[in-house]
């Protein structure tokens, strides 16, 4: 089972986003990156699969700056064996662009499953998995929170909004993994260093030209400033009444 | 020129969602700035009504009705969607940024060559394209969008747009087509569904959600909240600290992780207000907070509050709501 694991360089979820000086982009000073935690579980499983079947190869690949071979290497001390660095300064803010650039590798490289997260944390899209999976014509689940092969198919399980789901899948496919699908593990320091020898092919990412531009970046509108309306119990019969009468919610 | 807007109505068990009609009001809203028609796409087995969305403005409704289609994989719906898209050359294509909207929206993306701006919280139309603005960074910087394709895909976050008073006089006219579907349409199969314990409101549905976090201190506490959003016709939502716990399930949390929610009312009790949680809910348009903690982020974006107890608190409250709901 060869499996491809993408991965993301994003900005840690903690980190306070200030707006750079083309008003268009979020300002890199200070900000700690990591590896998309939606992508860690997809690299866990990917890890785990292999753990369980003794056999396969994980590959990662991740599209972006010189710095995303940091969050590969990442990726690497957790288990993963090689992986392709698709090289673009652009941050092509069209997702489209970005996934054809995914699929272009893919399609060069052989791959039983193509694992993502859900949704990298920077952009909050939850766009590129499918849209690599329909560039790909491979079926695609996303959020799934259990996955089980056997017979060259896939069982997965997922929320929805009907309940959970269950659903079986032919390989080759694709998957998104969700919170839940398992824990990542933390890799210890051999693997850490271990990872720095591991293959990592660099390449030119191959990039269309965007047909979606940023017009500019802004903080969320401010809320006016609420009211401790009170202490308690106490509180409570003036609060129901500005909720009734003057937010008129209830 | 291309004036359409194509919108995709969300059905589950034949019925439309809520969020269905808030995408054909939209829908229609564009349309009319595009000088084009709000085409409603049904797709589904069973599909009741369809000629109903054009209460909400749809000018046509193309409905693919078939057996194969009664369970929603990206794959099927996805393929019947892009096939409709194909014939009806829209400019813009718009669904609901729920589970089944996402997943559609990358794969219509891919299918008509055109980027997608997801779960947007404002449009506008300008020199006949449309312009949004989305929540990027868990909504701490939004980031206005323009297109310069032929398409533009959108959806929209659910909740956010307020959903116009159906006319009653209205009816759309309905056509049928068939989807020309093949074997690798339908490489994933939905082998079973476990369906949720019955009565719940989901969160991401809920006018109203009362949320519980850390301060809840345990599962067996729950039922105050409960209490209070039965009161409400409320759904009860859950920090990640409580889904984590196992208090809760991960269907009801809110969240970065969880689900992002935009309720009229949000109450928060015994949740501090991580960035990840104020990520969930910030674009609620009321915030109610109570913690025992003075100083917890929450109060900095709640609307109203009270430091307290919440063991004191909220059943004062239910008894409070009770007295003024009359209920």
């Amino acid at each position: 089972m060869n499996i491809v694991v993408c991965v993301k360089r994003v900005p840690d979820t903690e980190t306070k986003i200030k707006i750079g000086g083309d008003g268009k982009d979020i300002d890199p000073a200070g900000v700690e990156y990591v590896i998309n935690p939606f992508d860690e579980f997809a690299v866990e499983e990917a890890i785990q699969i292999k753990e369980k079947s003794g056999e396969g190869e994980i590959s990662i690949l991740s599209l972006g700056t010189t710095d995303a071979q940091v969050i590969m290497r990442k990726a690497y001390a957790m288990g993963a064996e090689k992986g392709t660095h698709l090289s673009d300064d652009s941050a092509n803010p069209d997702n489209l662009a970005v996934a054809k650039s995914l699929a272009a590798q893919l399609k060069e490289m052989s791959f039983d499953m193509v694992l993502f997260g859900k949704q990298a944390v920077d952009d909050d899209s939850a766009a590129v998995a499918v849209q690599v999976a329909k560039l790909l014509d491979i079926p695609i689940v996303t959020r799934i929170i259990k996955l089980d092969i056997s017979d060259g198919k896939a069982t997965v399980e997922r929320e929805s909004d009907a309940g959970k789901e269950i659903l079986e899948v032919a390989l080759p496919a694709a998957f998104a993994a969700e919170k839940g699908l398992n824990e990542p593990r933390y890799p210890k320091l051999m693997d850490i260093m271990k990872a720095k020898k591991k293959p990592l092919d660099q390449k030119e990412a191959q990039m269309d030209a965007a047909k979606m531009e940023i017009l500019k970046m802004e903080y969320p509108p401010e809320r006016p400033p609420g009211k401790i309306v009170g202490e308690g119990a106490e509180a409570v019969p003036e609060l129901v009444n500005l909720l009734k009468n003057e937010a008129k919610m209830i | 020129m291309a004036n359409n807007v194509l919108i995709y109505a969300e059905q589950m068990g034949g019925k439309f969602r809520p969020t269905a009609f808030e995408a054909v009001c939209q829908g229609k809203k564009i349309a009319q700035e595009l000088g084009g028609e709000a085409i409603a796409v049904g797709i589904g087995s069973g599909i009741e009504d369809p000629a109903s969305l054009g209460q909400y403005g749809a000018d046509k409704v193309i409905v693919v009705d078939n057996e194969k289609l009664k369970d929603f994989t990206v794959d099927a719906y996805g393929k019947a969607f892009a096939d409709v898209a194909g014939n009806n050359d829209p400019a813009v294509v718009l669904m609901s940024a729920t589970y089944q909207g996402k997943d559609l929206g990358g794969y219509v993306s891919a299918a008509l060559d055109a980027p997608i701006a997801a779960d947007c919280t404002e449009w506008l139309v300008q020199d006949g394209k449309i312009q949004v603005k989305r929540p990027t960074y868990a909504g701490k910087a939004y980031v206005s969008i323009g297109f310069t394709g032929d398409v533009s895909v959108i959806s929209i976050r659910p909740k956010v747009f307020a959903l116009d008073e159906p006319d009653a006089s209205k009816s759309a006219n309905v056509e049928n087509q068939d989807a020309a579907f093949s074997d690798s349409d339908f490489r994933s199969i939905v082998k079973e569904i476990i369906a949720k314990a019955g009565g719940k409101i989901d969160v991401s549905e809920a006018d109203i959600i009362v949320s519980g976090g850390r301060g809840m201190k345990g599962p067996e506490n729950f039922n105050i909240l409960e209490e209070m959003a039965e009161l409400l016709g409320a759904a009860v939502g859950a920090s990640r600290t409580v889904v984590d716990e196992g208090w809760r399930e991960h269907a009801d949390q809110v969240g970065q992780t969880g689900k992002v929610v935009s309720p009229k009312l949000y109450i928060a009790c015994g949740i501090s207000g991580a960035i990840q949680h104020l990520a969930g809910m910030r674009t609620s348009k009321c915030i109610v907070a109570i913690n025992k903690d003075p100083d917890a982020p929450i109060f900095n974006i709640a609307d109203y509050g009270i430091v307290g107890d919440l063991f004191q608190v909220v059943p004062a409250m239910t008894a409070e709501l009770k007295k003024v709901l009359g209920s």
